[in-house]
Parts: C-alpha cells; structure tokens; sequence
C-alpha cells in the first residue's frame, strides 16, 4: 500500500462517524524508486489531505523534510514535488494494518495488498 | 464544389478495421473530444463503411487521433475522390497543386499503394492501377523499401462478400499520413499475458474501453471489479496511473488455480503489477486492494479521471458482496494473514448496476467517464433498460453479441452535474433497473437453451463457463 492510497482510504464500519485518516501499523516497509511525474503529483496535490499524509509519512520515519504546510506555487518547485513524489508513490507498507481511529477495527495489509472487507455485522 | 478550399478545410480520409464496428463510431469521437474537436458526419455518411470523411480537423488533430486509436488502421490526406476512376481523375485535377506540390517534388522518394477493400486484386492488375495514376505530377524516384511520402489509391468494392462487384462503389487517392494502433491487439494479447484469469478482457476491447473513458496522461483512474487487471493495462498504456478493488482474495493476490490449459497452479509473481511491469509500466501501478464494490472505502473528494470496469454477472464469474448467511465461500488453503472472512451472498445485477452509477456521480471528476458492460437479453432489449442517473449523461451505448439471444453491450457515461443525497433515493424507485432485479431470472434467461457450441463466440472460455454452470 502506497501512502496516496492510504491518503483516500477511509473506515467504513457501520456506525462510525470519523473513520479518517486510519492509523497505519507497519512492520515492513518498502521504498522503491519510481519515476517522478512532475504533473501526476502537481495534479494530486489539491485532492490531498495534507496533514494525513504529513502525519503517515511521519509514522513511517519517511518524513525527511516535509513541510507541515503545503508550500505555496508548488507547481514549479521541483524540489518540494520530488519530496511528495517520493512519500506518494515510493514508500509503501508490505505488511501491518489499518486501523480505524475511531472504533478500532483492523484492516490487515498483506504482500502489500489492504484487505478492507468487514464482516456482516460491521457494515 | 468547394472540396478544396484551403488548408482549413481539408479532408481526411480515415481507414477502419471491420471489427468490432459498433465500438468505432464512439471511439472516434472520443479521441476527436480530446483535441476539442466534434465528429462531423459526411452527408453519405455510413458508419458501417470501411472509410469514413473526417472534415473540419487538422492533420495534428488526425496524428493525434491515431495514436491511440485501434479500431482505425490508417488515415490520408484526401485529395480525390469519386464513383468512377474518371471521377476520381477530374476530382484530384481540382485538388490545389500547391498543396500537392510539395510532396511530389523532384529529389523527392515515393510510393504508391493500391488497397482494395472487399476484393483481392491480381499483381497485374494492381500494377495497371498504378500506371493508370500516371497524370499526377510526380517528379521524384519510386523508392519501395524507404519512401519520403507514401500515396495510396483505395477502392471500396463494397461490404458483401458473396457480391463483389466487377468495379468499385468508390476510389479514393490520398496522401498516407499514419496508422493506428493495431499492433497494440498483438503485443498485449492476452494469450502472452504473465498473470489472466477466465474472463481477463480481450486487448482490442480494453483500449477500446479505455479510449471511450478518454483516459489520458496523469489521470487517475479506478477499476472496482479489477479481476486480473486487464483494464488497468490499457489504461496504464495511455498515461494513467491506476488502482482497483475485487472481493476476490485469491484473484487480488495471484494464488489459486490458474487458467490457463497447461498450468494447474498460480505461480509465484502472477499479479497485476507483474503485469504492467511486463509492458513496462509498472510506474502507473498505484494499488490493488481487497474490498467489495458494494461498500465505500474512499473518502469524500477524491476524484478519479475515470471508472473503467467490467461487472461480474454472475455468468461466467459468480457476483458477490459481503453481508448475509446465504452461501458461505470457503477461505483458501493459504489464507492465513486474516482471522475471518467475511460470508458472501449474492449481489443482485440491478444493485450493482445502481451501487456503480451511484459510485461514479459521487467519485468522478466532472467530465470525467464510466465505461461499463451491460449484460443483454437480446428477445427483451429495449433502449429504456440502460440504467440513468441524474447526474450522469449517456454518451455511447454499443453492443457486443455473444450468441443469437444474449449479448453486452459497452456503455460510456459522462458525469455532468454534482451528486446530491436525494439523487440516490430518487435512484432507488427507478423503474429503468427492474429488468436486472431479479439477477437469477436473468441468468436463466441467459442460459436457456443453449447448446454445448452456443454459448460464446470464444470456444476456449466455453468449457469453463459449462463447468461453472455445473458446480
């Protein structure tokens, strides 16, 4: 699981109300190089949560030096774009969980891959 | 006539396969979208035909066009045309000769081709034809293997190929500009795909769908029935980078039984990324994850470009959610990682049909697309059963038959107005989604009568969905 997607998901357990961000729990961690897109990542940025994705990067001690604060004119910052190119689409969890900040329920992530399915009396 | 009036208005001629002919017309239009411009019929226009006009484009805007098309094989700057070759010869005579000029210049190197359409010309005779072309002004050397411009006289000897005619309907001459994208069929066939399951989607269809959904460069773009990511493929292939859900743990993690004849077991790397990495594009591969299309995983504003699937039917794949006690699935041999697994019941047609409009109006971009299959119960189709949605327009609706009573038919929507809570109520009591209500009558339907050669036009997947049917 790429920290983008972790930045979409969110709980979807019956009753909860803030199911977001859900908290990853790692105990693998890949990063990979991934050929920087200047564009994908100036497009995705506007649809971020910014403080989530701050945050997960920071649990993962993939922060390096993201700013807490979304720079402004980052389309022609280079430098920042390559910062949240690598902690969007470079980092990734193997293997851990998801787990819903508010009622706890766990979504194990397993050879990379989020199983997010609930059982009948959650949904 | 004012055929040549200038550069402006100049005319192409555009060449198509004749496959898959109801996906053609949509697929044009589509590409020709992306450049801002509209499809102008010609006034004989005959969308069964092998050649179509396009006019009021530029040559950028047909280059463009064919660099994605599969469903066009070539395209020509048109500079004659008629009925007859006599017709022809007083319709290139009118054609400017400054327009000409510059690609039949001496110190230049050319070719001509004659292509004939619905018949099979002797050597001789294509030979004949070309010398026949000798009143064009060409200056430069014929250079067979390496030519600065190619020319190309087509002859349309029309559709039916058990009455050909002595001589052609219409000629066409043009100047070749470039092909499509025809060669994409071969090389991602899916027969020398790494990672396939019973119902991966054929090559052609996948870029045909992905082009109907204008999938472009930086898109993001989203596959809830993800399978064994066919879609994503093609979609990848245009510059977008792609995800997708499927309930089907096994399929997501590439473990089980193959499907392919000679192989009993999934190997070890069969998966989606393995997949685009094959074509080299694994740098679009975002994320696959386990979940059920019925419920969402996504938070609010986070827009996809695109939604490009194929929904289970039930038919060829069993069609599952999560919730009730009705048919429980056994877990897999190796499926450790999770403590439970959750029961799957049947997921009736008509609420996929409505969880994935209702999806889409609420998780496309505006002007963003849904490209989807329908399953057809031909004796009973009616245009009025394609599924609406207020927030969401029709913009193609193309059918793909399988046998004599059923067929899919390919359906792109366009999302043009804002989701409201009450849209999806309103959606609940729409009439337009009780034909699939009752799923299994639909599937009975579907199966009735069919023969051991009936069922699809692909013999290979037919023995599987028997044994399916059996199990």
């Amino acid at each position: 699981m790429k920290l983008l997607t972790h930045n979409m998901l969110t709980s979807h357990v019956k009753g909860v109300i803030k199911g977001y961000p859900l908290l990853i729990k790692a105990t693998e961690v890949k990063v990979s190089e991934v050929e920087f897109n200047p564009q994908f990542v100036s497009r995705m940025i506007p649809k971020l949560e910014w403080t989530a994705l701050v945050q997960a990067a920071d649990g993962l001690g993939q922060l390096n030096d993201l700013p807490n604060e979304l720079v402004p004119d980052y389309e022609k910052n280079d430098e920042f774009l390559r910062k949240v190119h690598h902690v969007l689409l470079e980092v990734e969890v193997l293997e851990g969980c998801l787990q819903c900040p508010e009622s706890g329920r766990v979504f194990p992530i397993s050879r990379g891959v989020p199983n997010m399915l609930l059982n009948e009396d959650e949904s | 006539m004012a055929l040549h009036c200038s550069r402006a208005c100049r005319q192409y001629l555009l060449h198509l396969a004749q496959d898959n002919v109801e996906f053609r017309l949509p697929e044009i239009k589509a590409l020709l979208s992306l450049r801002a411009k509209r499809f102008c019929p010609a006034e004989d226009f005959n969308e069964k035909s092998p050649f179509w006009l396009l006019k009021s484009v530029s040559e950028e805007d047909v280059r463009s066009v064919m660099t994605r098309t599969v469903c066009a094989k070539s395209v020509f700057e048109l500079w004659g045309s008629g009925r007859t070759h006599i017709e022809l010869q007083s319709s290139l005579e009118g054609y400017p000769t400054e327009d000409m000029a510059p690609f039949l210049q001496q110190g230049s190197t050319y070719k001509l081709n004659v292509y004939t359409f619905n018949k099979t010309l002797e050597f001789k005779d294509r030979i004949k034809k070309i010398d026949a072309m000798e009143y064009l002004p060409f200056q430069g050397k014929v250079n067979l293997k390496n030519p600065d411009h190619i020319f190309c006289l087509l002859e349309d000897y029309g559709t039916d190929p058990n009455n050909i005619p002595e001589e052609p309907f219409y000629v066409y001459f043009g100047r070749w500009i470039a092909d499509g994208q025809r060669e994409l069929i071969r090389s991602h066939s899916v027969k020398k795909r790494h990672f396939i399951g019973n119902t991966s989607m054929d090559a052609g269809l996948s870029f045909i769908m992905a082009n109907h959904a204008r999938v472009r460069d930086h898109d993001l773009v989203f596959d809830p029935f993800v399978g064994t990511g066919s879609l994503l493929v093609a979609c990848s292939h245009f510059g977008a980078y792609v995800c997708g859900t499927d309930i089907d743990y096994n399929t997501i993690h590439g473990i089980g039984k193959a499907s392919r004849t000679n192989q009993k077991w999934r190997g070890p790397d069969e998966n989606i990324r393995a997949n685009l990495r094959q074509y080299g594009l694994e740098r679009f591969y975002l994320d696959v994850l386990v979940s059920d299309a019925s419920k969402t995983i996504w938070r609010e504003g986070m827009l996809f470009n695109a939604i490009v699937t194929d929904p289970p039917y039930g038919i060829r794949e069993s069609t599952r959610r999560t919730g009730s006690q009705k048919e429980i699935i056994k877990p897999p041999d190796d499926f450790c990682g999770d403590s439970h697994v959750p029961v799957s019941m049947e997921y009736h047609l008509s609420d996929i049909f409505r969880d994935l409009l209702n999806f889409a109006a609420r998780y496309l971009v505006m002007g963003g697309r849904l490209v989807y299959w329908l399953p057809i119960y031909r004796p009973e189709y009616r245009e009025e059963m394609i599924p609406m949605h207020p927030c969401l327009s029709l913009i193609s609706n193309s059918e793909q038959t399988l046998s004599s009573h059923t067929s899919r038919r390919l359906i792109t929507m366009e999302k043009t107005r804002e989701m409201e809570d009450s849209d999806e109520l309103l959606l609940l009591q729409d009439s337009r989604f009780s034909p699939y209500r009752g799923h299994n009558a639909f599937r009975e339907k579907y199966f009735c009568g069919i023969t051991k050669r009936g069922l699809n036009t692909d013999g290979k997947d037919e023995g599987k969905t028997q044994m399916k049917e059996d199990n």
